[in-house]
């Protein structure tokens, strides 16, 4: 399954799952980043980490790659 | 749909505070959403800054300008949900929920949601909602959802939420008088109902574990359903921590029962919460929002213009650099004639003053205690106040989550993250305000290391400890051709903190700073025109909060080392100087008596500069020839360079030094050296008055480094050997780039860490790795060289 690391610039997904249950994922969660919200990968930072995404076409978050790969999405 | 208000608790501590003489009002919301903005508006930029006790939160307090009745505004840290898992995030909610003893309870909330991205931030709007307070929502920014195309109902959100609803545009001031009349009206809106968020088997099981626990807990715990539903949703929070300190075991059974039972029965509790939440904003809320035109680009588009250049790998990195360059520069260099203009400034009140009294104890403690303690204050002011107006205005516009964007790789190698590049960059000029600026940085454990680890980039101070050694010691050799060594030894002593930082950080984020929090999560708020009202309020607030908080801590240590190496001034040691003058003065007067010139009631002369009015006055006496006034005045001055010097060596820190000097004796050092490197204790660059002290050159050494040189450089051993060499002047530049000499530093951590804890161990472990450093440096090069 695609992850949100696997994403390329310019292009959209929708949250399938959250892996791993702790607080990171919760952070997202209550961030609105949560299964069925839709996130576009927008960059990566220029030394290769972290990335900058839009969530729910309203704001851009950053995080890292290996945060974002537990960022499972919709095929 | 809706939840009746729980009845209230019998254990009172959470029932509304009794209707004081002062109305408090706690403003609270996401990060950047304007938070400060209305408050500096509603408060007129009049905030009591200080910090919560116990923990390093910034605690903002302010009146309500121009109320027909006494209103007090707190602005709390920005924040996206009440969860909490450290002591610093939970602060917010015992100010709401009034269990703090240096806050009292609010009466009312604004919850300061942001327009343009209103559905995250009702998250946090509706868990308010919970505490059954009265709640105002500030639709902010309004602007720019108009902007973005956003149209918000107020009327059907206000309803929808069962909350009054007042839009505002903090920047332009629009809606703040509205707010600001509800705010002061004698009558609060009622307490709101409570949204029915979580599906009943959650609120079943809720209930049954608040009866459970109830029994169990003290009183004043709190135990509402507000207080229940965190605890249960918290896993590992800072509700549950509390339960179980006050209610052992048995509460923590219980609370991990009744997880496992929802688990079981299909509800996962760590994101029940959001899930249920959010679907709750989205049926109650959704009819409030329509799309509409919006005008030309909106915020996002003009955003991600600006970033596809200040994010991009060369054109952004290039831009970061410079920019980066530019305020090390400004706080490097551009504060230069500032400070300097503070020290003649504060040099001539000291003359001023120390002319007006005699010589004493009294004209010591004013000129060389206070007047140079509250120079050595003031004079970080001017770094201060170039780094935060650099700070406020990258922030305000957006920028500095930009710069912690580009820079999170290279820091998270040693576990921090970007945030903290600014604060150790800034350290390489000044650690005060460096340690000031890591208030950006929202996770306290990595702010914390930032704070222990700044001190050992090697900032300004420590510049003249280097020059000299490197100038007295360093042989001027040229390596590869284009190298030369002292180029070399200085450069090495800027990588040696850099070098050392990396471990200590990697080590303190292993062990006692270890977060349970994800170390880098931001989100890259829109770019926006920044507020010169802003800006500038920020730079006074923190200019002030240093000489106010930090200030007092300086001028004391000041106070107390000048004590130290004042007293206690032995009368053998004015006796002897009364000899050597009278010797001296003989030899001269001498010839006087011999020419028949009287020079009864004229008194005797004590320095070269009475000496050169003697000379002016018998000029036409032709004494010239007989006697050498600039000599007879230089004696004079050495008799009282020596004296002073004596003083110092007999001074308790100078007693102190000789009781060291079997600890220092590893480093090739002698008692003089270490009671140099005590003396240095408030600033590091002292150490160079002081060692000019003790080696009786004066405390201009400092301007005439040629005779300091000559002066280290003739020191000896008392058996003959010169004391200082290469080995023993590399060691002592490492002492002083690990070490924690500087009383500002200490007082800047005390202030930002809110307690002793933090800056005593700074001191310790800086020390530590000083001594070692500075002994493996000696006794190493001793070998090879
Ligand atoms: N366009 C617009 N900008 C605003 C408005 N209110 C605040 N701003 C800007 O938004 C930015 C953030 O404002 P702050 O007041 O610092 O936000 P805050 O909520 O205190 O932020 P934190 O303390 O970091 O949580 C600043 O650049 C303000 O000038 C508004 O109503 N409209
Ligand atoms: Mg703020």
């Amino acid at each position: 399954m695609p992850t949100l690391d696997d994403l390329k610039p310019g292009t959209k997904a929708i949250v399938e799952e959250l892996e791993g249950d702790d607080l990171f994922a919760q952070r997202l969660m209550e961030m609105g980043l949560l299964e069925g919200t839709t996130v576009e990968f927008i960059r990566r930072a220029p030394l290769g980490d972290p990335i900058e995404v839009r969530v729910n076409n309203r704001y851009q978050l950053s995080l890292r790659r290996e945060d974002a790969r537990r960022i499972r999405l919709q095929e | 749909m809706t939840e009746s208000q729980p009845i209230p608790s019998p254990e009172d501590a959470l029932a509304p505070s009794p209707p004081s003489a002062v109305r408090r009002v706690a403003l609270l919301g996401n990060p950047n959403t304007g938070k400060t903005t209305l408050f500096n508006a509603l408060t007129g930029h009049r905030a009591r800054v200080g910090n919560y006790s116990g923990v390093t939160v910034e605690k903002r307090e302010g009146a309500l300008k121009g109320a027909e009745r006494p209103v007090t505004l707190v602005d709390l840290p920005g924040t996206y949900s009440l969860s909490a898992h450290s002591a610093d995030e939970f602060v917010a909610v015992e100010v709401l929920l009034g269990l703090r003893a240096d806050s009292p309870r609010p009466d009312a909330l604004v919850v300061v949601a942001d327009a343009s991205n209103l559905e995250r931030n009702l998250f946090l709007a509706t868990q308010v909602l919970e505490l059954g307070l009265p709640t105002f929502l500030a639709l902010n920014m309004t602007d720019v959802a108009e902007q973005d195309g956003v149209a918000i109902d107020a009327t059907k959100l206000a309803a929808a939420l069962g909350v009054p609803v007042i839009e505002t545009n903090a920047r332009a001031r629009e809606g703040v008088d509205k707010l600001k009349r509800l705010l002061e009206r004698e009558d609060l809106p009622d307490r709101p109902r409570v949204p029915r968020v979580y599906p009943d088997e959650f609120l079943k099981a809720r209930d049954a574990l608040r009866e459970e626990l109830a029994p169990r807990l003290p009183a004043d715990f709190g135990l509402d359903a507000f207080a229940a539903s965190r605890l249960l949703l918290e896993i590992d929070g800072e509700f549950e921590a509390r339960a179980v300190a006050q209610g052992g075991s048995d509460a923590r059974a219980a609370i991990e029962r009744t997880r496992t039972e929802l688990e079981s029965a299909g509800l996962r509790v760590r994101s029940l919460e959001a899930r249920s939440r959010y679907q709750w904003i989205r049926e109650h809320t959704n009819s409030c929002f329509t799309e509409t035109q919006g005008h030309g680009r909106s915020s996002h588009d003009m955003t991600e213009r600006v970033d596809r250049i200040l994010t991009h790998r060369i054109y952004g990195t290039g831009i970061f650099l410079l920019l980066m360059a530019l305020v090390f520069q400004a706080i490097y260099s551009w504060s230069g004639p500032l400070m300097d203009l503070i020290d003649s400034a504060f040099g001539a009140l000291g003359m001023w003053v120390g002319g007006l009294m005699p010589p004493g104890p009294l004209q010591s403690l004013l000129v060389d205690g206070v007047i140079a303690g509250v120079g050595g204050v003031v004079i970080f002011i001017p770094q201060i106040l170039i780094l935060f107006a650099f700070i406020a205005l990258l922030e305000d516009v957006g920028y500095m989550a930009r710069a912690a964007f580009l820079m999170d790789r290279l820091l998270s190698r040693a576990g921090l993250s970007g945030r903290s590049f600014i604060p150790m960059l800034s350290s390489f000029a000044c650690a005060v305000p460096g340690l000031m600026a890591t208030r950006t940085i929202e996770n306290q454990r990595d702010r914390l290391a930032t704070i222990l680890v700044s001190p050992l980039m090697s900032c300004s101070a420590r510049l003249p400890v280097y020059t000299i050694m490197i100038a007295a010691f360093v042989p001027d050799h040229r390596m590869l051709g284009i190298f030369n060594l002292p180029g070399l030894v200085l450069l090495a002593m800027y990588l040696v903190g850099i070098a050392v930082a990396i471990p200590v950080t990697w080590i303190l984020k292993k062990t006692i700073l270890k977060s349970k929090t994800p170390s880098f999560l931001i989100e890259l708020p829109p770019y926006r025109k920044p507020l010169a009202a802003n800006v500038l309020s920020r730079m006074i607030e923190r200019g002030r909060e240093f000489l106010v908080r930090a200030g007092t801590i300086i001028l004391a240590v000041s106070i107390v080392v000048w004590a130290l190496s004042y007293f206690p001034r032995p009368d053998a040691v004015a006796n002897e100087y009364e000899i050597a003058v009278e010797s001296i003065n003989a030899q001269y007067l001498h010839a006087f008596s011999q020419a028949g010139i009287s020079t009864a009631g004229g008194g005797i002369p004590t320095n070269s500069e009475e000496t050169a009015q003697w000379e002016a006055y018998y000029a036409d006496l032709a004494l010239d020839d007989a006697v050498d006034f600039e000599e007879w005045g230089r004696q004079l001055d050495r008799a009282a360079v020596h004296r002073d010097g004596e003083y110092l060596r007999n001074s308790y820190l100078g007693r102190m030094g000789k009781l060291l000097e079997p600890a220092v004796r590893p480093l090739g050092w002698d008692w003089r050296i270490g009671m140099a490197a005590l003396a240095s204790f408030p600033a590091r660059e002292v150490i160079i008055a002081i060692l000019g002290v003790i080696f009786d050159l004066g405390p201009e050494g400092l301007d005439d480094q040629q005779g300091m040189i000559e002066k280290l450089r003739a020191a000896e051993w008392p058996d003959g050997r010169p004391l200082f060499d290469l080995p023993v002047a590399l060691g002592i530049m490492v002492f002083f780039a690990l070490c924690m000499q500087c009383a500002a530093t200490l007082a800047t951590m005390k202030r930002e860490t809110n307690s002793w804890r933090w800056p005593v161990f700074a001191f310790v472990y800086m020390t530590v790795l000083a001594y070692l450093g500075a002994m493996i440096t000696y006794q190493v090069s001793s070998l090879l060289l």
